[in-house]
């Protein structure tokens, strides 16, 4: 997947655009779990969209497997940041739904769900309607929603982001469990850097908007397969975070700067 | 407050203004009666009232066109109001051109119709039941529309990214939104159908409970317009209690319908 010169403006209500993203260029190879890191609005979901093909570029390039994407991304699973889940349906529902739409029976998708939930810790919660699930129980739902589907490419909005410490480190090392099994590319948005570290092999690191770019690309030198807790006690990993957090709070700082002058 | 003590006192307050009822428009005060039985007629009367059109199974024939009109009248506004709600959702440039018009009628007061629905529809049931479709349909048709507007755009988005198409959409996200709304409103509109039927019973009609208290009224018998009424009032409780019960068993997967059984 390739991001060339990707730049995105918003028309705002007051008239005038908000260029949210320019020439920002990213590449994720095949099997490749990329994390992206930035402040607060400087960009970060608009360009999952783009990945997606939510939203079109204003200028740029993006590129599939090769190929130019000009609709809807068919390749890629997104768990968005915000609640997603149909309310209306039960986690079960949820899961197969994915398969369902593609043409898969009901009869066939629903055991296949009911395997999906249990792959996430909750077979038994599977005719619980998503208002009677925690907070980390709807996004391992939305996470079998997304996965059942097999997609190529999986793209995650801070999917962790309003979860407590313990359930981020238990939803990350399920997540790295599963990406184990069979390693899709993954583009993964976080506003941790600790968590962007420990779960993937690359590391980017986005600027304060407007015109967001990407400023810093790192590799992470752990070995796989890896335990979250474990991982944050390595040396390698303080070193790498020292150096990407330098560059990150001064971008950090002008995030700031630039929502308490708005 | 304990259920046995809440209703224990919910009784007592029935008891204490049907004793007063009784007392104030029976005996004189000070030298007069405060509420004239000619005006006010009194609790005894009016039960015996009730007590003879059951008895005699009069009240029968009544309740059932009342019933027959106010279910008429609440399926076609509502197949009118989820047909036209959805298609004005959808189709943002026919509501746009509908928009005043749909306003204008919908600030009409309903009464002034019942004369002409009487001359375009006759005696019968039928223009009763009109008159109760241009009140149910307004619930509906609003509710339908914002269902189908408000729904959310991450859920639309992850529909989309799911492999949703149009059909799916409509029957997977559009659909049950919009029915989670019009079953919001749906002791409203149930009520307004009622209305509908009364009031159109009230101005003219040779049967249903309007048109009881209505002959009642004609000849100053006013132990059988509050026996009507209380008929009436005990018609509506029995129709809202089955609405609830109809509304618990299809939104379960709504947080407010259960958090308030809980
Ligand atoms: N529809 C929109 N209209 C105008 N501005 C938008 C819109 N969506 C996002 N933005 C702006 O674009 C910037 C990037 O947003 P986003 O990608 O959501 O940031 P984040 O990195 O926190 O995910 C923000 O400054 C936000 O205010
Ligand atoms: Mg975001």
């Amino acid at each position: 997947m390739a991001l060339d010169d990707v730049q995105v403006a918003f028309r705002l209500a007051g008239g005038g655009t908000y260029t949210a993203v320019e020439r920002a260029s990213l590449r994720v190879a095949d099997g490749e779990f990329v994390a992206i890191v930035g402040p607060t609005g400087c960009g970060k979901s608009t360009l999952l969209n783009i990945a997606a093909g939510l939203l079109a570029p204003a200028a740029g390039t993006v590129d599939i497997f090769g190929a130019p994407l000009t609709t809807l991304n068919r390749q890629a699973g997104y768990l968005f940041q915000a609640d997603a889940l149909f309310p209306w349906k039960t986690a079960l529902e949820n899961v197969a739904i994915g398969l369902e739409t593609a043409g898969t029976p009901v009869s066939e998708a629903r055991p296949r769900a009911h395997e999906w939930l249990k792959r996430v810790g909750l077979g038994a919660f599977g005719d619980r309607y998503p208002h009677m699930l925690s907070g980390g129980q709807r996004k391992r739902v939305g996470l079998a929603q997304v996965l059942i589907r097999d997609p190529k490419i999986l793209l995650m909005d801070e999917p962790f982001g309003p979860l407590d410490a313990q359930t981020r480190q238990i939803m990350g090392n399920l997540l790295l469990d599963l990406w184990n099994a069979d390693r899709k590319a993954v583009l993964f948005v976080t506003h941790d850097l600790e968590e962007a570290i420990a779960l993937s092999d690359r590391v980017v690191i986005m600027s304060a908007g407007p015109a967001a770019h990407i400023i810093g690309d790192w590799q992470v030198p752990l070995k796989r397969p890896r335990d979250i807790s474990e991982v944050k006690l390595d040396e390698a990993f303080h070193d790498l975070h020292r150096d990407i957090w330098h560059k990150l709070k001064a971008e950090v700082v002008k995030g700031y700067a630039m929502t308490e002058g708005a | 407050m304990s259920r046995v003590s809440l209703l224990s006192l919910q009784i007592l307050v029935a008891i204490v203004t049907l004793a007063l009822w009784y007392v104030l428009s029976s005996y004189p005060i000070f030298g007069h009666v405060v509420l004239p039985p000619f005006f006010f007629s009194n609790p005894i009367d009016v039960g015996n009232q009730v007590v003879a059109w059951f008895a005699s199974g009069v009240i029968w024939k009544h309740l059932w066109v009342t019933l027959e009109e106010s279910i008429l009248a609440f399926i076609i506004g509502s197949i009118g109001g989820v047909g036209v709600g959805f298609w004005f959702a959808r189709q943002p440039r026919t509501a746009a051109v509908f928009d005043p018009y749909v306003k204008m009628v919908n600030a009409l007061p309903r009464v002034v119709l019942a004369p002409i629905f009487t001359l375009w529809l006759g005696l019968g049931i039928w223009s009763k039941v009109a008159l109760g479709v241009t009140l149910v349909f307004f619930i509906v048709f609003f509710n339908v529309y914002q269902g189908v507007k408000e729904v959310s755009p991450t859920v639309l988005a992850n529909a989309r990214m799911l492999g949703m198409n149009e059909r799916q959409l409509m029957r997977h996200v559009y659909w049950p939104s919009a029915l989670s709304w019009m079953f919001s409103s749906l002791h409203t509109s149930v009520g307004f159908a009622v209305v509908g039927a009364v009031v159109g019973e009230y101005l003219g009609s040779a049967a249903g409970l309007g048109y009881l208290i209505q002959q009642a009224e004609g000849v100053f018998d006013v132990a059988g317009v509050f026996a009507g009424m209380f008929v009436l009032a005990a018609f509506v409780i029995v129709i809202d209690a089955v609405v609830s019960l109809i509304e618990k068993r299809l939104l379960v997967w709504r947080p407010e319908v259960t958090g308030s059984q809980a």
